[in-house]
């Protein structure tokens, strides 16, 4: 059976006038369904816009990506947003919750663009938040939410139309190491019911919560091997962790 | 999406930012309004003057008689009697498009009530001129055949002379008054008429039997017609072809060769109203342009705003395309957005417009006319405006890409 995810030579060059800048070089990288993949690097190494190609919200210049066996290099924009509404679910840095806008009304906004009635949608948002503990707060706005509140808010938003993949960039970036661990334990629920995850960090404690992992440098791929996961537990916080690059 | 959703979703997004969202539509109420407003006012004036040329007579046409040339100097219309009274039967019976005919003698003349005098317009007719002009008497009874068989020395006043010779809402019918010395029963009072388009006082007027008039007021050769001969024609499409029938009667009469000179003139009143109409018509339509330039003002407010809107909120459009949404769906939220913008204005317009246009009626007395056309015309075009002015921010908002859009700060 064909992977999940498969990249053949994939490079991404940005252009800056005359300057043509390779932010990803001749990647090649499978990934299985159910896998919990960590993507690690500095600043610049070009985890992101990998991230952002297998997201399908960035196209790759040259090269094929094929998600469930299906390339693509030539969807349209409309395409690419239904692939990317059916099939994958993002969380970010700095959450990227609409605000003035209800946390359950943000869960919804996925079913929304997948034309369900509004009943269901209510529904499912509503599932989808007791997910992520915060059925009592479905009516909170995101100013009135916790980070780590606001970022699960983002993970119910992420998985309520029940993709494959979810793609996090930096999830516990902007957060502390209690309620990093906190997002970290709701991903490797997630990894156990199935769902493939890639997840972007700099935090080499955050990767170790992954079961594989994915180095990469200067737009290339420098490792990539498996590893035994560490068990994210918010309950066992030692020393605080140091957030290196 | 649904419409549904869309319009539930533009609601919100407006709602978020009442004051601003109320200031962009100001533009398109204004304009809306405006237009109402001056189409309203227009349209009364219109009716205005439709009411001042009924009130002088009904599809009327008056014959008068040609020039006099004495020495070399041409006289007006009228100084040489060429109607006569047989014409003026001829009118009467032969026309298949003249109603009714009636002959008016005028002269000035002091009129002598008991202490009061007033020179007025008096005038010899006959019962049809009544008809003719639309013109009832509001005491006392209406001229008869008999008063013009007999030569009644018999008279009806108008408003004018009666508040001249006895006061205002005084009912003289019944009293003498004396026209050039001889005395005439006062049995009927004229309703109100006001003036005609020209300002002149239809009221100061005193009518009596033509015959009357001829043996005891103004005496004249028995064969001419000294005077003129009002006309109704029997529609107001019909005015024209009544000109050209009694023309061609008058014509055949007086023995004109062709290409000799009327020696008559008939003014057709038919047509200097709607020339005053289509002038004011023409009034209309400039007030009403004008109007509709600062609804396409409002409409480019409503793109200015549009375009703040887009770049604010660059991160959330940013986040919708990221959760699935199409720049088909981009799209249709701002220009949905737009739309609301400005059909709401465009309702708030109409409201305003309607009350504005009554409240001058009521203050300035102006006939206002609203009609429901210009409503709904004034409505779909402030929805035009907005879909029109919307697309651009919407169509730039639908372009972003995603993740320049998400990482926008």
């Amino acid at each position: 059976m064909a992977p999940l995810i498969s990249l053949e030579d994939v490079s991404k060059i940005y252009r800056m006038g005359e300057v043509e800048v390779p932010a990803v070089q001749h990647v090649n990288l499978r990934i299985e369904q159910g896998e919990f993949v960590a993507v690690m690097g500095p600043s610049g190494s070009g985890k992101s816009t990998l991230m952002n190609i297998v997201g399908c919200l960035d196209r790759p210049t040259s090269g094929t990506y094929r998600l469930g066996g299906a390339e693509m290099g030539g969807l349209s924009r409309a395409r690419l947003a239904e692939v990317r509404n059916r099939q994958i679910g993002f969380v970010f840095q700095h959450f990227n919750l609409l605000p003035r806008t209800s946390a359950l009304e943000n869960v919804e906004l996925p079913l929304v663009y997948a034309g369900l009635p509004a009943r269901e949608r209510r529904e499912r948002a509503f599932r989808a938040l007791e997910g992520v503990g915060l059925a009592d707060r479905a009516a909170h706005e995101p100013n009135q939410l916790s980070g780590g509140q606001q970022q699960r808010v983002a993970i119910a938003r992420a998985v309520v139309n029940d993709p494959r993949i979810i793609v996090a960039d930096e999830p516990t970036g902007a957060l502390d190491t209690r309620t990093s661990l906190e997002v970290m334990q709701i991903f490797q629920e997630l990894g156990r019911v199935g769902v493939t995850i890639l997840l972007v960090t700099h935090e080499t404690d955050i990767g170790r919560c992954a079961g594989r992992m994915v180095a990469m440098r200067d737009g290339r791929i420098l490792s990539d091997r498996r590893q035994a996961p560490m068990r994210a537990d918010p309950s066992v916080v030692p020393t605080p962790l140091e957030a290196t690059a | 999406m649904t419409a549904g959703t869309l319009v539930r979703l533009a609601g919100r997004a407006l709602g978020r930012n009442r004051m601003r969202s109320f200031l962009t539509t100001l533009g398109v109420v204004i304009g809306v309004a405006a237009v109402i407003a001056m189409t309203a006012i227009g349209e009364g004036a219109k009716y205005r003057v439709q009411q001042t040329f009924e009130s002088m007579g009904t599809n009327l046409l008056i014959v008068l008689s040609g020039s006099s040339a004495t020495g070399g100097m041409q006289g007006g219309f009228g100084t040489q009697p060429t109607l006569t009274w047989d014409d003026l039967r001829a009118i009467q019976t032969e026309l298949s498009a003249v109603k009714l005919a009636a002959p008016v003698l005028r002269t000035a003349a002091v009129v002598q009530a008991e202490d009061q005098n007033w020179t007025t317009g008096t005038v010899g007719t006959t019962p049809e001129y009544f008809q003719i002009r639309n013109w009832s008497v509001s005491a006392g009874q209406p001229m008869s055949a008999e008063d013009l068989s007999a030569g009644a020395k018999v008279v009806w006043l108008g408003q004018t002379v009666v508040e001249k010779l006895y006061g205002a809402g005084s009912n003289p019918v019944g009293r003498t008054v004396r026209i050039k010395m001889v005395p005439f029963q006062v049995v009927g009072v004229l309703a109100k008429k006001g003036q005609s388009p020209m300002g002149q006082d239809y009221d100061d007027a005193a009518l009596v039997p033509v015959t009357t008039f001829q043996a005891k007021v103004q005496g004249g050769l028995s064969k001419f017609l000294p005077g003129a001969i009002f006309v109704s024609a029997v529609s107001a499409d019909a005015t024209g072809r009544a000109q050209q029938q009694i023309a061609g009667l008058l014509r055949d009469r007086h023995r004109l060769a062709p290409g000799v000179d009327d020696d008559f003139s008939i003014r057709n009143l038919s047509e200097i109203a709607s020339a005053q109409e289509q002038g004011t018509q023409v009034l209309t339509t400039l007030l009403a342009s004008i109007a509709a330039v600062s609804l396409l003002v409002g409409g480019i407010g409503i793109m200015n705003i549009m375009l703040v809107s887009v770049t604010e909120r660059t991160r959330e459009i940013g986040i919708r395309m990221a959760v699935g949404g199409k720049p088909g769906d981009i799209l249709a939220q701002f220009v949905v957005e737009a739309l609301a913008l400005s059909a709401g204005g465009g309702l708030i317009g109409v409201a305003v417009g309607i009350g504005a246009a009554l409240l001058l009626a009521h203050q300035f007395h102006w006939p206002t006319i609203i009609r429901a056309g210009t409503v709904v015309v004034s409505l779909g075009f402030s929805a035009l405006v907005g879909v029109v002015f919307g697309l651009y921010p919407a169509q730039k908002a639908s372009r972003l890409d995603p993740i320049d859009a998400l990482r926008f700060e």
